[in-house]
């Protein structure tokens, strides 16, 4: 069957998508998609989260056919995605979001390429989330990362000034083996002490 | 396999008439992991999510009608005052991604004797409304468990909605696992307090082949509370009382040994539990500390 959704704010198109396949294999092995994470298969990991019409859910229990429609955020958009949020209106007009060879040629900017270049807002631009999980330390083997960091961007987004409860609560979904958890703590720590100090700044 | 996207409930049950080995499919929690490990090949899915009428649940004077697929999450957020039993009993389902997916038709559908909705749903009293092209019925949840994993529905059926009465007193849920979250449970237990009509509902989980009540429980507390003008003067209970009590709903335990803990435990644990939840909603009932606000309690 031909499934149509939105995938990082465009439309995209998978063919030939076999009925009881789930929504994460259509977004790595027919989209070229990788970021999202195939392992447990049973909603237990937490590493192939993404947003499904803004809720965070597990990709891989989600039935191919399900997402016809329907709107999808995967890691490779999550930059652009907080870079609208933050703009508030998101685009104005205009073909918006990531486009799908964008994604697949996603990567961190390199430090050097970064300090040089500043924000230029193209493909290798991070989200606050994403950099505090850099300059945390929150990132070992990395496997896990993509899940948490769409798991922690949403819980930032609903609460700006979350509890350790609370961040302890958002991410129970999601398992590290590398970490222990605390970088990734501190991480999301990081992303709201700098979201309360940029709109502090603000004066708002 | 065929993929069917019916886009009303009329369509939904029309489909369902017409396959009726068809698999509803809404949040997926449990049919895609089955899929995903290949245990299972169903000739056609049954998508539900594009029917909105599912995720919809209506406070009505008496009753609360919930939608069979309004995810946890939501249950948690918005019918905390309402369904209190039921809302702390979502909280300890699975993860926050599972929670925003899954929901009681789910539960109800797979009838999973570990499934953490059914004690607070057996606890609280309710009917589940089914449906099908022949008409529409309502389950007394006492009737709906059959069997280990099986239910009271028609092939030809679909749950449209759970009818639950508004708490008219406290309701406490409790589940024994190996950690806080991401855990099926090894056995759970969920009580109703109902000053109303005087009566005490409770609901055991994963102790028996089907989840059941610990009817025995219910109704020597029932007389024991009328009999000690309990509901009246509000004074604490005796402790031999509550023993009682939990001895009658271990009793009421028919559990099996398995990877997640023997019998023995389960019957023990059942005990401890009831007689925690009893003091929590006594101490509610009676305007102590303990309400049903805030978080899961550890047991």
């Amino acid at each position: 069957m031909r499934v149509t959704f939105t995938v990082n704010g465009r439309r995209q198109e998978a063919d030939d998508v076999w009925e009881g396949e789930s929504l994460l294999y259509v977004l790595r092995e027919r989209m070229g998609l990788p970021g999202s994470k195939n392992a447990c298969e049973q909603g237990e990991c937490g590493s192939c989260t993404v947003r499904l019409d803004g809720v965070p859910v597990c990709s891989c229990l989600v039935a191919a056919g399900q997402v016809e429609g329907r709107d999808v955020v995967t890691v490779e958009g999550l930059a652009d995605f907080a870079r609208q949020r933050a703009e508030r209106g998101g685009c104005a007009g205009g073909v918006c979001g990531t486009g799908l060879d964008e994604a697949k040629r996603w990567a961190a900017k390199p430090a050097a390429e970064e300090q040089a270049g500043g924000q230029s807002g193209g493909p290798g631009e991070l989200s606050p989330i994403q950099q505090a999980f850099i300059d945390a330390g929150a990132v070992q083997c990395g496997f896990c990362t993509p899940g948490l960091l769409v798991a922690a961007d949403e819980l930032l987004e609903r609460n700006d000034s979350p509890s350790d409860a609370d961040i302890r609560e958002a991410l129970s979904g999601n398992l590290c083996r590398c970490t222990g958890y605390e970088k990734i703590l501190d991480a999301v720590r990081l992303a709201a002490a700098r979201g309360e100090s940029r709109t502090a700044g603000q004066g708002a | 396999m065929d993929f069917l996207r019916p886009a009303s409930w009329e369509e939904a049950l029309a489909a369902k008439a017409e396959h009726p080995t068809a698999v509803p499919i809404a949040g997926g929690t449990d049919v895609m992991v089955e899929i995903n490990f290949d245990h299972r090949r169903p000739e056609y899915l049954l998508d539900l999510n594009r029917i909105g009428d599912l995720d919809e649940w209506e406070v009505g004077e008496r009753t609360v009608r919930l939608g069979a697929s309004v995810p946890y999450t939501q249950i948690m957020e918005n019918l905390r005052a309402e369904l209190p039993g039921l809302a702390l009993a979502s909280h300890t389902v699975a993860s926050p991604q599972i929670r925003n997916r899954g929901g009681v038709g789910g539960n109800l559908g797979t009838a999973s004797p570990a499934g953490d909705a059914h004690p607070a749903l057996l606890a609280a009293g309710c009917e589940v409304e089914v449906e099908s092209l022949r008409g529409r019925r309502m389950i007394p949840i006492d009737d709906f468990y059959t069997g280990v994993k099986r239910n009271a529905m028609e092939p030809d059926e679909l749950i449209r909605a759970v009818h639950l009465p508004k708490a008219d007193g406290p309701q406490q849920f409790s589940k024994v696992g190996t950690r806080n979250a991401m855990v099926i449970a090894v056995c759970a237990f969920g009580i109703a307090l109902h000053p109303g009509t005087r009566t005490v509902r409770t609901g055991i989980g994963s102790a028996a082949p089907t989840p059941v009540r610990a009817r025995a429980a219910e109704e020597f507390l029932a007389a024991a509370l009328e009999e000690g003008g309990f509901w009246e003067s509000g004074q604490a209970l005796p402790p031999s009382l509550a023993q009682q009590f939990a001895q009658l709903a271990a009793g009421a335990c028919n559990p099996i040994d398995d990877v997640r803990g023997s019998a023995a435990y389960r019957r023990h644990a059942v005990g401890i539990m009831a007689r925690r939840t009893l003091g929590w909603t006594w101490e509610s009932y009676r305007g102590g500390a303990h309400g049903t606000k805030g978080g899961a309690q550890c047991a």
